[in-house]
């Protein structure tokens, strides 16, 4: 890739960059883990193996892929409707994609309390079929979805956007299914900002706390996701544990990262314009 | 403008029908609730509930603040995203990788983590304290802890845009003689200012609602730190939903406003550029 | 539109009960129990600092079941801000019992028609098993020379206290400060506001629960004195014990967990017999140990002598009788517009 810049501008913008991320995100992280193994390796490696712990990894994890898979049928089809087409009430439905990032995660618990609870007017039918949404496993994956609907939908409409419908048109007159163009076209386009989106999703999916917690009714070894965990040790005056337990959500968020930089860089390799 | 009413390219039905499924499913139903048990109130019961003078206060510090801190993440994400797509330095995959950390990090961990940093007795807040400035338990503090939640948003809507754009437009400016700023100014601000204020709307509303982060930095004393989604927080603690929920409302047609307004400006542009 | 609202509503259904289906498999296990089978499981639903507490009376609570009825006993817990999982339990999160900060919350379960009136009655003590009060905690040497309530209200001492309108807890705070006052100004309720107010001119950080302002007094090094329940303040001294001391005040306030039976929940469940056992045995003489050594104060007066070198037992304590019950309270302190509110809209 060309470089536009040399000399110092370049510096002083990586320079400002640094400082930056460093400030903000690194020295936070540095607390996190400086925090968490302020009573040793032991005392870390017994709050990491807790049995709760545990189960509230595990939690984490499948409400993560439940979320993330949710949302990324609902992003392709999305980001196909809204760029590929002229429709009315293009803005009001992009918007409303977009209103689930803006609500308070406490909001968003809320509403689904509201609606699934014991005060709405479906919560009979749910007990009757012996369904448990609110403060139950489901209720959880409902506000992960929730909180992370628009992420991958996000990524893809600005590209699709930028790209146009010209090629997919041509295709589509020389009788191309939609299937087809899909795969041949438009997927390549959007390759590298549905995985951003993927990885955002992900992230995003793992760490939510505020919802969840709204929703989760904490039940021990149940409902506690590890944000909630994190939460509930904090509150019960287990400092170096809650830190000791958030670490480990940094560092899947750091598996995840790397595995997205390898893709990246796999794809790089073999000749694709990654970045 | 408006094209013949035969649409090219196949797949409008299902991709409509899909998200508009699921949009109602996942936001329009739940939210409707939310409207819901406003609705048990009158308007002037409403209207007073809002207005209360502490509420107002909390609005006065949630739309600063956020707002404040939108525009720094704006401004940062831009040079991050630009740094990240234009240039080559060491260790660029890492600061690359750490952008969505602030989503994996639950956000109370990262509040109590940048509130031990930024107090008085902290890392950096011991260097502020030295010139006189407080950064946590004032709306400083707030300010930081937003700007920290809302790091992602901006720097990966604007990176894939920036990928996608070609530099030989820049080049072909340059070369006709053009300034780098003239060539920042009238060749790349236009392709990425789009995406940039989706960056910025989306960080704007997610900075209005954030509560787990806040509150442990924010010192919460009413009139001066007391955040919105705090109000809503002890309102339902009083067991008032109704009150909560005007109060939601209130935030949420403010998100409402500012995506739709944002998403306007996008579709704009995109007619503007001609595609 | 008829047709679209049902059709959008059948896909509601639809979707949920996918998703539903999905993630059944970790869901909650709502198997149910007759007191006939081989193990029966209930949930306590008990507010933040309960937790070690309630770990080690499960235990010797599934030991007296099994002797009592030769029947395993599996307790879940949940633990979190009293108000919010007061708040939770109203709206479907299956308690078989509550144990909450305060009798106010569990009256917000009862509002909710999940528990039968006159439940305060149902166990001894106002159904209150253990108890606790709110003291002072100060740095070590006590810099500042805080020994009472009007030492805190002195110039150029900063107060950390969690927010009376989020914090079930802090409420206590508060009253306990307001009962300082009273009796100081006798019924001059101007004198007593304006001793408030000065009071919370002085709180740096209001923070939106106890244990949040544990943090920023102990962690972060804000403040010069913390108001805390006596149980909080023991385990900050416990972890910290070079740091600190506990300073009690000349008058303070009988802070009353409730417990309570959720009724309708436990005859869905049919384990009525268990939940009762249960809450009675909080009462017996190795619970109230237990609950002594967790640093609350049992209500058996005996056992509470056994630790007379743990508490200061010559404190003078108010109880919330003394202010009209919880309703009065909250009506009049805590409500939008209360006292609270005015506290800081004069400032």
């Amino acid at each position: 890739m060309k470089k536009t810049d040399t000399g110092i501008t370049k510096w002083l913008l990586i320079g400002i960059s640094f400082l930056f991320i460093f400030v903000m995100l690194v020295l936070p992280l540095f607390t996190v883990i400086t925090e968490a193994f302020r009573n040793g390796w032991a005392a870390y490696q017994e709050a990491v193996t807790d049995e709760y712990t545990v189960k509230a990894t595990l939690l984490t994890l499948e409400a993560t892929f439940f979320a993330v898979l949710f949302n990324t049928i609902f992003g392709l089809f999305a980001a196909w409707a809204v760029t590929k087409f002229r429709f009315r009430g293009k803005k009001i439905l992009t918007t409303l994609i977009d209103i689930p990032v803006t609500v308070s995660p406490i909001i968003a618990g809320l509403i689904f309390v509201l609606t699934f609870g014991r005060q709405s007017a479906i919560y009979p039918i749910l007990q009757k079929m012996d369904i448990d949404i609110v403060f139950a496993v489901p209720g959880i994956v409902l506000a992960t979805i929730f909180v992370t609907f628009p992420f991958i939908s996000r990524e893809l409409i600005p590209v699709l956007e930028a790209q146009g419908t010209d090629e997919e048109e041509a295709a589509a007159l020389m009788g191309e299914k939609w299937s087809g163009i899909f795969r041949k076209i438009t997927f390549p386009h959007i390759k590298w900002a549905f995985l951003y989106g993927i990885v955002l999703c992900t992230a995003r999916a793992m760490g939510e706390f505020g919802a969840v917690s709204v929703l989760s009714g904490h039940l021990r070894g149940k409902t506690n996701t590890l944000p909630l965990h994190v939460e509930i040790l904090f509150n019960e005056f287990k400092y170096v544990p809650a830190f000791a337990v958030s670490s480990i959500l940094v560092l899947i968020a750091i598996v995840i990262l790397v595995i997205r930089s390898m893709i990246e860089y796999i794809g790089k390799r073999n000749g694709e314009d990654v970045r | 403008m408006r094209r013949s009413g035969k649409r090219v390219i196949p797949g409008f039905g299902l991709s409509m029908g899909v998200t508009l499924t699921m949009v109602s499913l996942i936001v329009v139903i739940p939210l409707a609730s939310l409207v819901v048990f406003t609705a048990k109130l009158s308007p002037a019961e409403i209207w007073a509930t809002i207005t209360r003078e502490r509420v107002l206060a909390s609005f006065k510090v949630s739309f600063l603040t956020a707002f404040i801190a939108s525009l720094i993440n704006a401004v940062m994400g831009v040079i991050l995203a630009w740094v990240l797509v234009r240039y080559d330095f060491p260790l660029k995959r890492l600061l690359d990788g750490l952008i969505e950390l602030p989503f994996a990090m639950p956000t109370a961990v990262a509040g109590i983590a940048l509130t031990s940093l930024t107090s008085d007795k902290g890392l950096i807040g011991q260097l502020f304290a030295r010139i006189g400035v407080k950064i946590a338990y004032t709306r400083i503090g707030i300010t930081v802890a937003l700007v920290f939640i809302g790091i992602p948003f901006v720097v990966r809507a604007v990176q894939p845009v920036l990928e996608k754009l070609d530099p030989t437009y820049e080049e072909a400016a340059g070369s006709m003689g053009a300034s780098r700023a003239r060539i920042f100014r009238s060749v790349i601000l236009p392709e990425i200012l789009p995406a940039t204020m989706t960056g910025f709307g989306l960080a704007f509303g997610r900075c209005l609602g954030e509560y787990g982060s806040v509150v442990f930095i924010a010192g919460n004393k009413p009139f001066e730190t007391e955040i919105t989604p705090l109000i809503i927080m002890s309102e339902l603690q009083e067991y008032d939903y109704a009150s909560a929920s005007a109060i939601a409302l209130v935030i949420l047609a403010a998100a409402f406003l500012i995506l739709f307004f944002v998403n306007l400006i996008q579709a704009r542009n995109s007619k503007i550029l001609g595609r | 539109m008829n047709k679209f609202v049902r059709s959008a509503l059948a896909a509601a259904v639809a979707g949920v009960t996918l998703l539903t289906g999905c993630a059944s498999g970790a869901g909650s296990d709502s198997a149910s129990n007759d007191s006939g089978s081989e193990k029966v499981t209930i949930t306590n639903v008990s507010y933040d600092p309960t937790r070690e507490l309630y770990a080690a009376y499960n235990e010797i609570f599934a030991k007296h079941w099994k002797e009592l009825k030769g029947q395993d006993v599996e307790v879940t817990q949940s633990h979190g801000g009293s108000g919010k999982q007061a708040l939770e339990v109203a709206n479907g999160l299956e308690a078989d019992v509550v144990t909450l900060a305060l009798e106010y919350d569990v009256n917000a379960v009862r509002d909710a028609g999940l528990i039968e009136d006159g439940w305060v009655d149902e166990f001894d003590k106002d159904s209150s098993p253990y108890t606790s009060t709110i003291v002072f905690l100060v740095r070590k040497g006590n810099p500042k020379n805080i020994h009472d309530w009007d030492d805190i209200v002195k110039e150029g001492v900063g107060v950390i206290t969690p927010n009376p309108k989020t914090s079930g807890g802090a409420r206590w705070n508060y009253l306990a400060a307001w009962a300082f006052a009273e009796k100081q100004f006798g019924n001059d309720e101007e004198q007593v506001k304006d001793f408030m107010k000065k009071l919370f001119a002085n709180v740096l950080v209001l923070d939106s629960g106890a244990r949040g302002s544990t943090t920023t007094f102990v962690e972060n090094g804000q403040g010069d004195v913390l108001l805390a329940w006596e149980n909080e303040a023991y385990l900050s001294i416990q972890d910290h014990p070079d740091e600190y001391e506990i300073i009690t005040p000349s008058i303070s306030i009988l802070a009353q967990p409730s417990v309570a039976i959720v009724d309708s929940v436990v005859d869905k469940r049919g384990t009525r017999e268990v939940a009762t056992e249960y809450l009675n045995y909080l009462y017996s003489d190795e619970a109230q140990r237990l609950a002594g050594q967790n640093y609350y104060r049992p209500s058996n007066p005996d056992i509470l002598n056994e630790f007379s070198d743990t508490f200061d037992l010559h404190l003078s304590l108010v109880t919330i009788d003394d202010f009209g019950g919880w309703d009065a309270a909250q009506e009049k302190h805590f409500a939008d517009g209360g006292v609270f509110d005015q506290i800081y809209e004069q400032q």
